[in-house]
């Protein structure tokens, strides 16, 4: 199979709420999907229904070459999920947990005993084997979740917002155990609100809007699509920043003025020596000149003209 | 409805399922142990307090009333356990266990019918302590062994029928602990207007009209019937009458829930 995931044209409703409007995904075998978005634009509605939890209202969606309506079963022996809504029995050990669904899976006791030790070891959780779930940290219940969502060696593997609510470290270690599933040749559709995960992970993202796809492609396309980083200057000042605004216009395009700040999106960082020259030339003095990445926000400004924090409070 | 086209797992895969995740819903009794605790102290403290308090004031002496009581009150203690099988579906829901279940090849019936399993054994074992002490303080069963395993299997039945009400209440509670509220308000008056604990002629005649069609009223009478002697048949058939009605006005509805979320 070429393509572990197509989805064409998902539609789902909540009521008045129209969770998805039209969403097509593609995920290659093999390769790592982020879809990426903010909270309430779709991404777990997506994931519920190609997981076979939710059925579409319009549209269809194959994984593994299977419909995700008629072949739901078959579907759902091939694909694995972790994340905000599949999660553990926190009154269960990790052992526990790992053995209960190696069982439901059809494995012998011995085997999925044997699979739960490997999966345990291999994710740092011996230690914890044997405790409640409930007295894991937050970083072990995660690494908990995704082997639980492993003890079938599925072929495509659903991350829910997988480092949601995670310190950086035990973002980065699940970081570690996504590459290495991939690099064995699982083909991983991942949903996120963090533009650096995506980045990170991702061979292609898919960013979701109000239920639709706004935009598609890889990182790095993406990034020239909608301006990798932000340039940010403060004159000391204030009634420089007229100045600071047309040396900003010549080289990026639609600069913002807010709190004696200009900002403006730039696709190439090579424009920073030529408005320090520039702004010199000018006679204006830079109390803070600053290059940094694109936010999500900025991403989702750039795309959709509006804020993501705009769309979570919709 | 999703599944219709699926080939279906085969029954034997999907009993084994089933008794995978009731041993799921027994082995968390060992890293809880209250919860056992749950299931044995309220029993022997009911029993207690009902046979010693109110037993010389209804009956004139606590044995005799204890006599009377001890079927009611496992009819009772039965319906509000029933609610721990709604509770249980709730913290699954909203934890998200359910849909990781869900998002497994197993039967899809899998997942309610190992929680109802093992909430049969825990309500087996409070029916057995509730026994125990009331043996213990004077109860005698008369009606021998087949007797008192008929009122163990009929209550088995009874509790499965209407556990299908918490079920449904554990299916649209927003939190779990939202649960017991919802339930209690519903079991409590059930259980309590009834002739579980008194004799339905001493009520007013506007009530005795309610208790007279309550099915825990045909229940108590029939456990008694089962243990001290009595009509068993009538009243077996209405309690069970009743129970069914519960579970086919509920099961539809909570099944109907939990697949549209």
């Amino acid at each position: 199979m070429s393509h572990a995931i197509v989805a064409e044209r998902l539609v789902k409703h909540f009521g008045q709420t129209k969770a998805l409007d039209g969403v097509d995904l593609t995920l290659e075998s093999g390769t790592v999907l982020g879809v990426l978005g903010p909270n309430g634009a779709g991404k777990t509605t997506a994931v519920r229904i190609l997981a076979t939890l939710l059925r579409p209202d319009g549209g269809s969606a194959r994984v593994g070459g299977l419909d995700v309506i008629k072949d739901a079963h078959k579907v759902r022996a091939l694909v694995g999920l972790t994340g905000q809504y599949a999660s553990v029995d926190e009154a269960l050990t990790g052992s526990e947990n790992l053995r209960l669904i190696g069982r439901l899976l059809g494995m012998s006791r011995a085997d999925s005993r044997a699979r739960a030790a490997e999966l345990l070891a291999s994710f740092h959780l011996e230690d914890a084997a044997d405790r409640a779930a409930k007295t894991y940290s937050g970083g072990m219940r995660r690494r908990l979740d995704l082997a639980a969502s492993l003890i079938g060696r599925p072929k495509v593997l659903f991350l829910d917002e997988p480092t949601t609510g995670l310190d950086p470290r035990a973002r980065n270690e699940v970081w570690e155990i996504v590459r290495e599933l991939v690099s064995d040749g699982t083909s991983v559709l991942l949903t996120t609100q963090y533009l650096d995960e995506a980045d990170q992970l991702a061979d292609r993202i898919s960013v979701i809007d109000h239920g639709k796809v706004i935009a598609h492609g890889t990182p790095d396309e993406l990034k020239r699509q909608t301006g990798s980083q932000a340039l940010a200057v403060r004159p000391v000042q204030e009634s420089d920043v007229d100045k600071v605004l047309a040396v900003i216009s010549e080289v990026a395009a639609g600069p913002e003025l807010s709190n004696g700040t200009v900002t403006a999106r730039v696709t190439d960082p090579a424009v920073l020596p030529a408005v320090v020259r520039r702004l010199d030339d000018a006679g204006v003095a830079i109390a803070e000149l600053a290059l940094r990445t694109s936010t999500l926000d900025e991403v989702f400004l750039a795309l959709t003209g509006h804020r993501a924090e705009e769309e979570a409070k919709a | 409805m999703t599944t219709l086209t699926v080939p279906r797992q085969s029954p034997g895969a999907g009993l084994r399922q089933t008794f995978s995740l009731a041993w799921r819903g027994l082995v968390q009794i060992r890293h809880n142990p209250m919860e056992l605790g749950d299931l044995s102290f309220q029993p022997i403290m009911f029993v207690l307090l009902f046979t010693y308090l109110f037993g010389g004031a209804i009956s004139g002496d606590p044995v005799a009333y204890l006599q009377f009581m001890l079927p009611g009150i496992i009819v009772q203690s039965g319906l509000m356990a029933t609610m721990n099988s709604g509770m249980g579906l709730s913290v699954d829901l909203s934890k998200g266990f359910f849909d990781r279940l869900q998002a497994l090849p197993i039967a899809r019936w899998a997942p309610l019918a190992g929680r109802i399993l093992s909430d049969s054994v825990k309500q087996g074992w409070s029916m057995f302590i509730l026994m125990a002490t009331g043996y213990a303080i004077g109860f005698r069963a008369t009606e021998g062994v087949v007797g008192v395993l008929g009122a163990f299997g009929l209550m088995l039945l009874f509790t499965f029928l209407v556990s299908w009400f918490a079920v449904f209440v554990g299916s649209i509670a927003d939190e779990p602990e939202k649960v017991m509220m919802y339930g209690f308000t519903v079991i409590f008056p059930l259980s309590f207007l009834s002739n579980a604990f008194v004799r339905t002629d001493t009520l007013p005649g506007w009530l005795q009209a309610f208790v007279k069609v309550n099915p825990v009223t045909h229940m108590s009478d029939a456990l008694r019937g089962m243990l001290t002697g009595g009509p068993v048949l009538t009243n077996t058939l209405w309690g069970l009458l009743g129970a069914l009605a519960i579970a086919l006005i509920f099961a539809p509805l909570a099944l109907a829930k939990i697949k549209r979320r």
